[in-house]
């Protein structure tokens, strides 16, 4: 008798719950129910909205320079909206922790696209995480634009046609940097360090096919859960590297280079673009300098650090992009340093804008796919993008900096390439100006 | 006695089977009702309720304190990860032999541990367990095997398809529902059983099981070995309800989660687990949201933290003040309506 | 024969960190028979708390380690007072739930009062380059010799504190037999809660030298779990029952994991741990150095 009543309260309690959960939902029966609100062309598009989903790392081991990207994107779009917006409507950005854990993003994405019902997912960020929902999104034919990763895996126009990638991808970055230290570091011993995974792996594809294979000493690989490097960066040492090139994230190439100080070691650094902001690396090493034997500021341990940037940089204050961002900044994001991450927000903001605008005054999901696929202008980029019907890859290549100070200081000519067998070529072309209300001119 | 009572309270089995059934329409109706918005949170509770169950069966029946079931949920969740997405004729029937197959991989696992940890009592197995739990999802990042566990990363899973009549999501969260439904129906059995009998025996004086004939040690690798199995079943579902196998999902906090779902609900019920389970995910996924939002919280680190804050103390608190669990409460409320459990009140 | 050598150098600080945390769990075992795994959690609550001064506010290093300090001595005795004292005689689930919630309870606190986004990093208090003898590289540092230091000294009062004065015999007894220890007139309470006052002090001290080891280490959710783990394996190493055997199974772990993280792997990390864990506790289920009293009939 007893087991028959638990019985009974386990059927009560799912039936409770159940009702509880209808009475919760706004349309009950299966399927999606309807997703339009008040006569608009898609969903998350209203007359006077356009409402896009992200998801960000906003806590855990990426959060460190990463998180301030999206609030930085939603300064450019507050800005935006006070001027009115795209074609007459305000860009709502809702942006949510997925705390770089890939098991969070699937649940994070589902929600915005079936309970928030975003029009689209906009620079959803890193390579494992996204990689989760790509699929998903697809098909169920939502715009997923501008993915904050380098990962070769956004460019898929046949198999993904809703994915589109931005920045550079990891593989041209790698050519780009392998061809600036094949030219700079004849003969000399490098060793690579990196994030072991697409990011990571791509980069070092890239590498390889510049820098020529003996001059290669050793290939240590990082997983971004551990950061206990010290038997990696010992190997990298013992190996009597003149050159290390990294692609890692901040977090990861302050340990690079605290781990180096502690054995002694001290090479040329050359880190991929994505870890090597140094206002974030200087937050993260600062409290060592002064026990590093740095006389002055924290920053003495970053400087000469040679990396890349595809967007103009702090170190050249007079450029137009700089100053519209910074007083997009000051106004709108102000408790924020002004570095590389604020600066990727809102030039990947500014990207997003432009893709709006082309796709008219009733933007669609489809539509809004087939105006970037039709091409978008340069804009804050130092090199032009890649966007067509048969790529979705975003800029074509990068410009070599060095950090000098607290900024990259940007030198030489941006290079383009391919991620295939093309050489690395200068690029000619000029960045055209940024417009002063910061909407885009077409 | 036995001719007094009506045949259905004869047979242990019977009556289980009856109230399955029942529960089982109860539940595929409920699944049916919720739409897809609200769907994919929930699918992480049957994930949670078969390790708990598991847990349940092993802590309160068995009596020994575990801290590693997300250890055990992981071994299950990357057999599957690794299984299933080749096995390409119907995903719906080849899923159950992926289950099968985890359950079968996570047992014998939860066995090589459970001889182990044969001699650990109290304190000294729960650190061992704790140590599992932080120990094991590391060894995806292995140099020699980040190649076929890919890392952090982790494995992808395709999309669960519907067969028709529930749509996908809703499907995934059947699947889920009968996966406890069968376990529920599985260990209320195994409870009314001589092994259960046994388990209940050791827990209780090991000396005097012993005394009587019982194999102390078997009977503690036992539990081990069906929660271990309950748990891998758990952590395929995880897995299919992520669409994704990765080290993260199985950290300490999931260890904890279970073991906070056995307690909130009412340790050694296995309704309790159940209860509890949804209790947690939901605390979790957006109960915690919610109140933040109610309260008008603005501040985000706020906001995200709330819900670890209220579940720590929901822990600790259940402990001083109901450590029946809900079970408990509802027990108080309601009398005799709700049996004691026979479980590890002493 | 130098790289094994200088790899054994390298992991005698982290060994002492470890033993340093050991040394808590033991002090609090002996007292109440119980493993406090929030111990993780107190740490980390307290390295904030240090971590907020000295770089948020400015303070001193040395200043702002005597507030650590402090602050674990209260934290301590707060938690033992008022959510452990209930479950102390009670099954021994209790009170690892009873410890688990607090871990969690403050993981969250700590997000909500720091948040989770940034990086902090504590400074060392001395250099942390490694000594150079000729043309070698030591993997020892001024600020590893510091830390074996601080931890010896640590273990050195509290050997004088419990066997040479009064109060140290007043708690050895409570924890021996507090039964008969409450008729001779002690008050057993108070001793609990000083048992783990003081051991909650050892914790932040661990802490705090351990978040000077390496940048972004002071994360709410960051690597204390991981030293949790740690110091119950150098303490079940040792035997839960031995002060002196907590602190030698902390360099022995620390060592051990340095040997293992070059010549095998440094991912794996975790797992070594609970490999070493097992191995002790299967052949020495009461630890290494314990005098196994037999508790069972």
């Amino acid at each position: 008798m007893r087991t028959s009543r638990i019985r009974l309260m386990a059927g009560g309690i799912v039936l409770v719950l159940g009702a509880a959960a209808c009475g919760g939902s706004s349309s009950g029966g299966g399927g999606g129910g309807s997703s339009n609100s008040g006569g608009a062309s898609a969903p998350g598009v209203t007359s006077t909205t356009v409402t896009i989903g992200s998801t960000q790392p906003l806590t855990g081991p990426a959060a460190p320079g990463y998180s301030e990207i999206a609030p930085a994107a939603n300064a450019y779009f507050q800005y935006i909206n006070a001027a009115g917006g795209i074609n007459g409507r305000k860009i709502i950005y809702k942006y949510v922790d997925d705390a770089y854990d890939p098991s969070k993003t699937v649940t994070q994405t589902k929600k915005l696209i079936l309970q928030d019902k975003v029009f689209g997912i906009f620079n959803a960020l890193g390579t494992p995480t996204h990689e989760q929902v790509i699929d998903f999104l697809n098909q169920s034919k939502v715009p997923d634009l501008f993915v904050a990763s380098g990962c070769q895996c956004w460019d898929d126009p046949s198999g993904h046609p809703y994915t589109f990638g931005w920045q550079t991808d990891y593989v041209v970055e790698g050519k780009i940097l392998g061809d600036y230290i094949k030219k700079h570091f004849p003969g000399k011993k490098i060793a690579y360090f990196y994030q072991d995974d697409d990011f990571g792996k791509d980069g070092v594809k890239g590498l390889d096919m510049e820098i020529p294979a003996g001059q290669v000493v050793t290939k240590q690989s990082y997983q971004v859960t551990n950061p206990n490097i010290a038997a990696q960066v010992q190997k990298i040492a013992a190996s009597k590297a003149d050159v290390v090139v990294s692609f890692t994230i901040p977090a990861f190439t302050a340990l690079l280079k605290l781990n180096s100080l502690k054995v002694g070691f001290n090479p040329q650094l050359v880190v991929s673009n994505v870890g090597s902001d140094p206002l974030t690396l200087s937050g993260l090493l600062e409290t060592y300098a002064k026990q590093g034997g740095a006389t002055v500021k924290g920053n003495e341990l970053i400087q000469g650090i040679i990396t890349d940037a595809y967007l103009s940089t702090p170190g050249d204050p007079s450029n137009s992009w700089i100053q519209l961002f910074k007083k997009i900044h000051d106004q709108y994001d102000a408790k924020a340093p002004f570095d590389g991450n604020v600066l990727y927000g809102m030039a990947v903001a500014y990207t997003f804008a432009q893709a709006l605008q082309a796709a008219g005054q009733n933007p669609t999901r489809d539509g809004i796919v087939a105006a970037v696929e039709k091409g978008i202008a340069q804009g804050p980029g130092t090199v032009p993008f890649r966007f067509s019907s048969s790529s979705h890859a975003g800029f074509e290549g990068a410009q070599i900096g060095t950090i000098k100070g607290t900024v990259i200081q940007l030198s030489g000519k941006p290079m383009t390439t391919d991620d295939g067998s093309g050489a690395v070529q200068e690029f000619t072309g000029t960045q055209p100006t940024a417009p002063s209300n910061g909407i885009p001119t077409g | 006695m036995a001719d007094r009572d009506l045949w259905i309270s004869r047979s242990t089995l019977l009556r289980h089977a009856l109230f399955t059934l029942v529960g089982l329409v109860l539940a595929l109706a409920v699944c049916k009702a919720i739409d897809d918005a609200h769907a994919f949170e929930y699918v992480q509770i049957p994930a949670y309720a078969c390790t708990a169950i598991g847990l349940t069966l092993l802590t309160g029946m068995s009596g020994q304190i575990s801290l590693g079931q997300g250890a055990f949920m992981m071994v299950g969740a990357y057999t599957f990860a690794l299984l299933w997405p080749k096995w390409t004729t119907d995903p719906n029937l080849t899923m159950i032999a992926a289950f099968a197959c985890a359950m079968a991989v996570s047992a014998v696992f939860g066995a090589l541990v459970g001889v182990a940890a044969a001699r650990l009592r109290g304190p000294y197995l729960a650190g061992a367990t704790l140590a599992l739990a932080v120990g094991l999802p590391s060894i995806t990042e292995y140099e020699h095997l980040s190649n076929h566990l890919k890392g952090n990363q982790g494995l992808s899973l395709p999309i669960l398809v519907s067969p028709g009549f529930f749509s996908d999501t809703q499907w995934s969260l059947v699947v889920g529902v009968l996966c406890v439904i069968v376990l529920l129906f599985l260990t209320a059995n195994l409870v009314r059983s001589r092994v259960g009998r046994s388990m209940r025996a050791v827990r209780d004086d090991e000396i005097a099981a012993s005394l009587g004939g019982l194999s102390v040690p078997s009977v503690q690798v036992l539990a081990f070995v069906i929660s271990a199995a309950w748990a891998g079943l758990g952590g395929a579902l995880l897995a299919l309800a992520n669409s994704n196998a990765s080290p993260n999902a199985f950290g300490l906090s999931v260890s904890l989660a279970v073991l906070a779902a056995v307690v909130i609900g009412g340790l050694g019920s296995l309704t309790g687990a159940v209860i509890g389970s949804i209790v947690v995910v939901m605390l979790n996924q957006t109960w915690a949201q919610d109140l933040a939002s109610h309260l008008s919280i603005s501040s985000a680190k706020v906001a995200n933290n709330m819900y670890l804050v209220i579940y720590g103390v929901l822990l600790a608190v259940a402990m001083l003040i109901a450590p029946g669990g809900v079970m408990g409460i509802l027990r108080r409320i309601f009398g005799f309506a709700v049996p004691r459990q026979r479980a590890a009140e002493q | 024969m130098f790289r094994f050598v200088n790899l054994a150098l390298g992991g005698v600080s982290n060994g002492m960190i470890y033993g340093a945390v050991a040394l808590s769990l033991v002090m609090i075992w002996r007292s109440t028979r119980i493993v406090n795994f929030a111990q993780g959690g107190m740490l980390m609550f307290t390295t904030f708390i240090a971590w907020d001064l000295v770089q948020v506010h400015g303070v001193n290093y040395w200043a702002a380690l005597v507030v650590a300090i402090i602050s674990g001595l209260i934290l301590g005795g707060v938690s033992e007072r008022v959510l452990v004292r209930p479950v102390e005689t009670g099954p021994p689930l209790n009170a690892v739930i009873v410890t688990l919630g607090l871990l969690i309870f403050l993981q969250g606190l700590a997000g909500m009062i720091w948040g989770n986004s940034q990086a902090h990093s504590y400074p060392p208090a001395y250099d942390f380059r490694g000594y150079t003898v000729g043309s070698k590289h030591l993997l020892f540092a001024p600020n590893d010799l510091y830390i074996v230091i601080a931890v010896a000294v640590v273990v050195v009062l509290l050997w004088l504190l419990f066997q040479r004065t009064p109060l140290g015999l007043r708690m050895r007894a409570s924890a021996f037999s507090p039964e008969v220890s409450r008729l001779l007139g002690v008050r057993v309470g108070r001793l609990l809660t000083l048992g783990w006052a003081l051991s909650a002090g050892v914790g932040a001290l661990a802490g705090v030298l351990a978040a000077g080891t390496q940048p972004g280490y002071v994360l709410p959710q960051g690597p204390f779990d991981a030293l949790l783990v740690y110091g119950f394996t150098a303490a079940v190493i040792g035997g839960l029952d031995s002060p002196l055997g907590a602190v030698v199974g902390g360099v022995s772990l620390g060592v051990l994991l340095s040997w293992a993280d070059s010549y095998i792997s440094n991912n794996i990390e975790p797992l070594y741990a609970f490999v070493i864990l097992i191995a002790v506790l299967m052949v020495r289920p009461n630890g290494l150095f314990s005098r196994a009293a037999a508790r069972r009939v």
